[in-house]
């Protein structure tokens, strides 16, 4: 290589690297004032300064005197249930369009990609309506329940994997006598489990931070952690520490989930796109 | 799918032979497995949708139902804040879309060229994605809040002013832009990975014909990754259509009012710039339970988001000359 072609290298190298520290240092600030502005007293943080005088970790536990605790609970029933629920009902729609052969199936993947294109406000008038009339509205229920009728993404994602599964294993299975649903059970499902822990990791996330559809029904008994967490500023007359505190706290159980399962999820967003 | 093409057995036609059976017992099994979703297609799918343009002709309001043919359409016509929704959702399709696009891949471009610490460079670019919508929102009306955020006081310390994004109706979109580009995570990693599946024998085969970077870029990268690019901008409408949680919490908090009981909220603050299509429909249903006009702006955002995904899949599949999804 000749000694221009070696100094225009490493000036690029040198300029790639300047962009990412710095891009990496813009997408670090937030979080790092979050928890700077989060052990403030509350003085502080209404004046705008940078670094704490104190650490005040107290306010960590302060966040919880009022209804946090309650909220928390209502967003863990209502994204582990839900997980629960779409799980039972949509592996079996996922396995069927992907390994059984029958008229129609083609035409039912494309229903399915298109209940997954249509945005939820379409069908939300008349579907109030109808928990209305039942008498839901106000808790979580109206959320939980359809989630035992398959989820079109969950659906959708699975059906792309298990496509991808041999069908060799399941004929194998078949000779030695299963069922087709022993064979779901025993033989496939186990060879799927990292697309199935992606939909389920998509799902409970999905409800953790879904703000829309509880707004709608839920009544202050039943708010989860994003309506909390929405209204903190006004019910605590601006303790901006608090709030921060706050929101770093909701962040947290998405945080450790994520470490603990970063392949999968990461696999899972890839999957979405790229065999889209 | 209509379960009429499963071909039921017909109630008279019991035939005895084994293979009769056999084939029955199939497309049973195929019911069973597909049960819950063909009972929530129904429930969930296709009644909903029909009995929004039933509704869209009445006027009701949980209480008292009234036949008022095409009035609430009529009044779409003379409404001022859907159009303001109307002009606000179609600046975040215009704006907020394509930079989220190019963005995502500049930065999954620039995280291929780096070998050590790319991981945690990936890392620290994806957390934001994970940050729970409300929490960044809330987040970032503080963190851009003159006076008492900490990014204003730094840009003073070092000599010029931020303007009053979540408070100033020019500047709300702007700050919800600067949001969603800083959460672009998801569209990064889908671009990294497309760019990784790009032959490394196509690169070094132009190097060899003496192509420059752009020129590999345009005529190499470009064409390998447009499915991926068409999914990003067909979904990256669809939620740009959907866009609720973001406008809607940056409204509440930077004007102090929330859903406590008993506050009054006009959405949109600060002056409609905020006010978004779903919005406008939550605030006409759920709140002053307008049912039939909200089922005339659902509508409208059904016909808006299917035009653009047609319109985006046939643009992209003349580009790539393949089938692009």
């Amino acid at each position: 290589m000749t000694r221009g072609g070696r100094a225009r290298r490493a000036l690029q190298w040198v300029a790639v690297h300047a962009v990412a520290v710095a891009l990496a240092v813009m997408f670090l600030a937030p979080p790092a004032f979050m928890l700077l502005t989060a052990v403030m007293s509350d003085r502080q943080a209404l004046s705008g300064d940078l670094w704490p005088d104190g650490w005040h970790l107290a306010n960590f536990a302060d966040v919880f005197s009022g209804d946090m605790v309650r909220w928390t609970v209502n967003s863990t029933v209502y994204a582990a249930l839900s997980t629960v629920f779409m799980l039972v009902s949509s592996v079996p729609v996922a396995y069927a369009l992907a390994r059984f052969r029958f008229r129609g199936r083609n035409a039912a993947f494309v229903v399915v990609i298109a209940a997954m294109m249509l945005p939820p406000q379409v069908t939300m008038v008349p579907l109030y309506i109808v928990w209305a009339r039942l008498g839901l509205t106000g808790t979580l229920w109206p959320l939980i329940i359809p989630q035992l009728f398959g989820d079109a993404f969950s659906i959708f994602l699975l059906r792309q994997f298990l496509v991808t599964i041999p069908r060799e294993y399941a004929d194998a299975a078949r000779v030695d006598g299963c069922g087709e649903l022993r064979t779901m059970l025993r033989v496939v499902l186990p060879m799927a489990k990292p697309a199935l822990a992606a939909v389920a990791l998509f799902q409970f996330f999905y409800c953790w931070n879904d703000y829309f559809r509880p707004l709608v029904y839920a009544d202050p008994d039943h708010w989860t952690l994003a309506i909390g967490v929405a209204t903190f500023r006004a019910a605590h007359h601006v303790e901006w520490n608090l709030t921060m505190a706050a929101t770093l706290l909701t962040i947290l159980p998405v945080l450790v989930v994520f470490m603990l399962a970063q392949r999968v999820f990461i696999q899972g967003v890839t999957l979405t796109g790229v065999k889209g | 799918m209509a379960p009429g093409s499963l071909r039921l057995p017909l109630p008279g036609a019991r035939t005895g032979t084994a293979a009769a059976r056999a084939r029955r017992r199939r497309r049973l099994r195929v019911l069973a497995f597909l049960s819950p979703w063909l009972a929530g297609f129904g429930l969930f799918f296709a009644y909903p949708l029909a009995a929004t343009v039933y509704f869209s002709f009445t006027r009701y309001d949980l209480f008292s139902l009234e036949f008022t043919g095409l009035d609430n359409y009529a009044y779409l016509l003379h409404d001022r804040e859907a159009w303001t929704a109307m002009r606000n959702t179609l600046w975040l399709v215009a704006v907020l879309v394509p930079l989220r696009v190019l963005f995502g891949l500049g930065v999954a471009q620039l995280l291929t060229r780096i070998r050590r610490g790319g991981n945690l460079l990936r890392a620290v670019l994806y957390l934001p994605y994970l940050i729970p919508p409300v929490s960044a929102t809330v987040a970032f009306v503080f963190l851009l809040n003159p006076g008492t955020g900490p990014f204003p006081a730094l840009a003073e310390r070092l000599g010029f002013t931020l303007p009053d994004f979540f408070n100033d109706a020019a500047w709300a979109k702007p700050g919800l832009t600067l949001l969603a580009l800083w959460a672009v995570g998801d569209v990064m990693i889908i671009m990294l990975a497309a760019l990784l599946n790009v032959p490394a024998s196509l690169y070094e085969a132009a190097a060899i014909d003496g192509a420059g970077a752009w020129s590999r870029f345009r005529h190499i990268t470009l064409p390998s990754i447009s499915p991926v690019l068409a999914f990003s901008a067909v979904t990256g409408v669809i939620e740009a259509l959907q866009y609720f949680t973001q406008p809607m919490v940056a409204g509440k908090v930077a004007s102090g009012r929330a859903d406590l009981p008993g506050t009054q909220y006009a959405p949109g603050y600060p002056d409609g710039s905020t006010l978004t299509f779903p919005q406008w429909l939550y605030d006409q249903g759920f709140r002053q339970f307008n049912m039939g006009y909200a089922c005339v702006l659902a509508l409208v955002m059904f016909a808006t988001a299917m035009l653009f995904t047609l319109v985006l899949l046939r643009r992209f599949r003349a580009f790539s000359g393949e089938e692009a999804r």
